[in-house]
């Protein structure tokens, strides 16, 4: 059963062979077995899915067919569900259940999917391990003792271990892609503008993308399917037509030009992730891809320019979180204090590490020479980019320099941890599309991701490379330990 | 007021509610009045994820007075955040332009005892409101604040003057043709006392002749125009004082105590707010285009400055006459409607200004929603003009006239009022009058002329005010002294 895509399951559903609501039941037995251990649900929605599940059902005797139809999903706590509370997992927005659906959300349920329930991350989806969740640390499935990734970790990990058919998750500077790849998943941050924000809690407005965390790249491209396009609620998504990406999955890739920026080969790229890098060139040259070596000249400002932009952005975003309308409420002797105490209690470090340096950036005096001196550069990566693209369709870089790291590791570290995201963040910065598929293991048998990044909407060819590559390489997808199918 | 060898100098922001049915970053109602947080949504109560779409009606109105205050439209401006904390700001920051506002460098000009004035307009720009804190009693007694929401997202224009303005009066007169601007464009009811229309001023003051500025405060929430010119007429003569006296103006917010009639300190600069503006990443910068501007300026109504000057140019009213007319936009309008039909200007505004304001200030009804209309109005004048009843008639029907709304043709004929030109009736009248009163005959030709008013009354007496009154004296001199 974990081995099929979305679309074989729904012929089994078409053929009876298996109902939506066995499915569900599947995987909320899986969850139950597995999820002590891997603490990736921060909270399951058990009974909405099985009414899910049977209205699903329902509608597949009747026979109607929509591409996910009774496919039970986990999603990322990050998303507004409406009756259901959604936390960011932070303390701040415990008890907040909004009155409303986030577009996907909405979207998913236009498809009559199922939910299984809200999946663990970073707070506020700041962080690269899923280790700055306010309630729980989520595990590698292929290494119980590392971490998942993030911030997007719970994703990436209940889909690796099976814990749901696919999930979604938010990219920031890399939470899509850096999980998925350690965790041995596909993972997808669309085109900024290409999935509609509305609803999803901000952490970096001009930076944050939704996307799909698949077991296949045909799931990637039928989820996309379903999530991407113009939303009148978001004034940032682009009004553009959604193509059927599904449609480009089998087609060659004779002639297609791959860059590979020197940029993104680094001292201290583990030796199993540069041979792992330089087997899939190979890969790609011998499925008719033209290998072209390409430059990105202001790679090394990425992660600078990332920490001013997306901490100015969140320590505004954030200011909303002040006892007064929602969640947390710490009593105080007046208004300041009150606000005080409630974001001293409600916030972890990392987010609060966060909103002051933001807060800096953004104080008169400072603005000039980070805040706008950011943007400066954030063009100029842009640019860097626009030329590369001129000489090559997509380009193929690591997702990370390492494989899965221990849980720990790096928490007292930030600046470490900061700079594992040094591959996926420029990707944001530019707004382009990007996705992490993958392609082996290291000598430890952690999973290596690879990233493919595309020029802007063009999400459907790096679809098209990446089933490509996932056909010839047929890497192994569920840990041994988790693959019990029953 | 006069403080010697000093100036004032000041620059006015004010704040104008727009009257669009919507809020500018959602859907919600703008209406004022309603049930707490009722026109509210995930947007403009700031709930996580929400994000906000811009009102293109909002952008109309503020292209509208851009052009009215003759700004510079700019084709790309950009939003802002304002980040403070505050709990009728639902979402910790205000949304409003800063850095490339959407329009600037205009004017709007003033008359100052019959004299243009030119102050000139830096900018104006789109942001929206914030909630409003409701206590119990007041916000010192009060154990806990409530929020309404329903204000918060209420589209707003800032509008910034220079600092070219020099006395109370000239502010006032600024504030109130800015005000007039607005309602003649109806996008402002311009009401301050729902705080619809509101004021901040900076003011500074320096030696007559000097160019460079002198330490400026921020005199805040100023919402009469008599608490306008009262407080900036204190501010100005503290800081004469101030200075005068060797000291520093210390620069900072101040509020206008009512009761005492004094501005006091309501905070420093160093305790003053780092805004920490930066652009709104969830909006994009907005673009408008020439098409835009010029569909914009197309449907733009005539200015209180330009009906000002047609109507003493063309209509050749007095000064006085138009400033009554122009100090309401409806007013202005069903004077213009009653001269269409009745070309004498100055014989409707007479009307207008006695007549009919009076009725109107009685019932406190405004111009447009009089049961007196324009056309009954200029049907009246008529009437009397070709003297089919006298002006008299004509003021003692006014009242039921405009109380009925019976056309004025009508209501004539019904009441038998049409005045009596038949010299033949006329004169057999004033005979009968003349046959019985015998001895006041007599009286009359020993010369005790002031009689003739004794007989018009008779002779209108008998014809119940008919009479015309230019036949009536002509021919009663005659028999009388025949």
């Amino acid at each position: 059963m974990l081995e099929m895509n979305i679309m074989q399951t729904r012929e089994l559903f078409k053929r009876k062979e298996i109902t939506a609501v066995e499915l569900t039941r599947f995987y909320l037995n899986r969850i139950k077995r597995y999820d002590g251990e891997l603490q990736t649900y921060l909270r399951l929605t058990e009974e909405q899915a099985i009414e899910m599940a049977q209205d699903a059902d329902r509608r597949i005797a009747k026979g109607e067919d929509r591409q996910l139809l009774g496919i039970p999903f986990g999603m990322k706590d990050i998303f507004c569900t409406k009756g259901i509370e959604t936390t960011c997992a932070s303390q701040i927005l415990k008890g907040f259940v909004p009155p409303y659906d986030a577009t996907v959300v909405k979207k998913l349920k236009e498809e009559h999917f199922v939910h299984l329930g809200k999946l663990n991350m970073d707070e506020f989806a700041m962080g690269s391990s899923t280790e700055n969740s306010s309630f729980q640390t989520t595990k590698n499935p292929w290494d119980l003792t590392r971490i998942p990734g993030g911030s997007s970790g719970g994703s990436a990990s209940a889909v690796a271990a099976g814990l749901c058919a696919a999930s979604l998750g938010t990219d920031t500077g890399g939470s899509i892609r850096q999980p998925a790849g350690l965790c041995g998943v596909v993972g997808m941050k669309p085109t900024y503008g290409r999935v509609s924000r509305y609803g999803l809690i901000a952490f970096a407005s001009s930076l944050d993308q939704i996307g799909p965390i698949t077991r296949s790249v045909t799931d990637c491209a039928v989820v996309l399917n379903a999530i991407a396009g113009y939303d009148p609620m978001d004034s940032t998504s682009i009004p553009q037509p959604v193509p059927n990406y599904v449609e480009y999955l089998g087609r060659d890739i004779k002639g297609m030009k791959v860059g590979i920026p020197k940029e993104y080969f680094i001292e201290g790229m583990e030796q199993d992730v540069k041979k792992a890098m330089e087997d899939a060139i190979l890969l790609f040259e011998k499925n008719g891809a033209v290998v072209v070596d390409i430059t990105l000249p202001h790679t090394e400002y990425a992660v600078a320019t990332y920490y001013i932009i997306c901490t100015a952005e969140a320590s505004s975003n954030l200011a909303r979180y002040d006892g007064v309308k929602y969640g947390l409420r710490a009593e105080g002797k007046d208004i300041i204090d009150m606000y005080k105490k409630t974001r001293l209690k409600g916030f972890g470090r990392e987010v609060k590490r966060r909103i002051i340096l933001g807060t800096y950036v953004l104080s008169s005096g400072y603005y000039e020479a980070y805040y706008r001196k950011a943007g400066k550069v954030r063009t100029l990566i842009r640019r860097d980019f626009d030329e590369a693209f001129q000489e090559c369709d997509i380009m193929v870089t690591p997702v990370s320099p390492t494989t899965a790291f221990r849980i720990g590791e790096k928490v007292e570290d930030p600046l470490t941890m900061y700079l594992s995201d040094i591959f996926t963040i420029p990707i944001n910065l530019a707004g382009l599309p990007a996705m992490s598929i993958p392609c082996g293991f290291d000598s430890a048998g952690l999973p290596i991701g690879l990233q493919i990044i595309g020029r802007p909407l063009d999400e459907a060819r790096m679809l098209q490379a990446a089933y490509v590559f996932e056909t010839e390489k047929n890497v192994k997808k569920i840990p041994d330990r988790f693959k019990t199918d029953d | 007021m006069v403080y010697g060898d000093y100036e004032g100098v000041m620059g006015l922001e004010v704040h104008a509610h727009l009257l669009t049915n919507s809020k500018i970053f959602c859907g919600c109602s703008t209406k004022f009045g309603a049930e707490p947080n009722s026109h509210t949504c995930p947007t403009c109560m700031g709930l996580p994820g929400a994000l906000p779409v811009l009102n293109k009606k909002v952008v109309d109105f503020a292209i509208k007075l851009g052009l009215a205050l003759h700004c510079t439209i700019n084709k790309k401006s950009i939003f802002a955040r304002k980040n403070y904390y505050y709990p009728d700001l639902p979402k910790g920051y205000q949304i409003s332009q800063y850095e490339e506002p959407l329009c600037t460098d205009g004017y709007l000009d003033i008359y100052e005892n019959g004299e243009k004035r030119r102050i000139r307009i830096k900018r104006v720009h789109m942001e929206e409101d914030a909630g409003k804190l409701v206590h119990e009693s007041t916000i010192e007694t009060s154990s806990y604040s409530l929020v309404d929401y329903n204000r918060s997202s209420v589209p707003l224009l800032e509008i910034v003057s220079e600092p070219d303005i020099r006395t109370p009066e000239e502010a006032v007169l600024y504030l109130k043709m800015l005000r007039d601007v607005l309602i003649y464009l109806e996008i402002c009811d311009g009401n301050m006392e729902e705080g619809s229309f509101r004021c901040d001023a900076n003011v500074s003051v320096r030696k007559k002749g000097a160019s460079e500025l002198g330490t400026r405060t921020e005199l805040k929430n100023l919402n009469s125009f008599r608490f306008i010119e009262k407080s900036l007429a204190y501010e100005i003569e503290r800081q004469t004082e101030v200075i005068k006296n060797g000291g520093e103006i210390i620069q900072e917010t101040r509020l206008f105590n009512v009761d005492e009639g004094i501005t006091y300190s309501m905070r420093g600069k160093e305790e003053a707010h780092d805004y920490r503006y930066f652009p709104e990443p969830d909006l994009l910068p907005l673009t408008v285009d020439e098409q835009w501007i010029e569909d914009v300026k197309k449907a733009l109504p005539e200015l209180p400055m330009e009906k000002m000057e047609r109507f003493m140019d063309e209509y050749n009213l007095p000064k006085y006459d138009v400033e009554i007319l122009l100090s309401d936009k409806e007013l202005a309008m069903y004077c213009e409607e009653v001269i269409k039909l009745f070309p004498e200007p100055k014989t409707v505004s007479n009307w207008i200004m006695t007549e009919l304001l009076r009725e109107l200030k009685d019932g406190n009804v405004s111009p447009k929603d009089s049961p007196l209309s324009p056309t009954h109005l200029a049907e009246l004048l008529s009437l009397i003009k070709d003297g089919t009843i006298s002006i008299k008639i004509g003021k003692e029907i006014f009242p039921e006239l405009y109380k009925s709304g019976i056309p004025p043709k009508r209501l004539v004929a019904e009441k038998g009022l049409v005045q009596i030109s038949d010299e033949s009736a006329i004169i057999s009248t004033i005979d009968s009058v003349i046959a019985r009163f015998p001895k006041e005959v007599g009286e009359f030709k020993a010369g005790k002329e002031k009689l003739l008013g004794f007989f018009v009354g008779q002779v209108m007496k008998e014809t119940k005010g008919k009479a015309n009154p230019k036949l009536l004296n002509e021919h009663l001199v005659k028999r009388l002294k025949s």
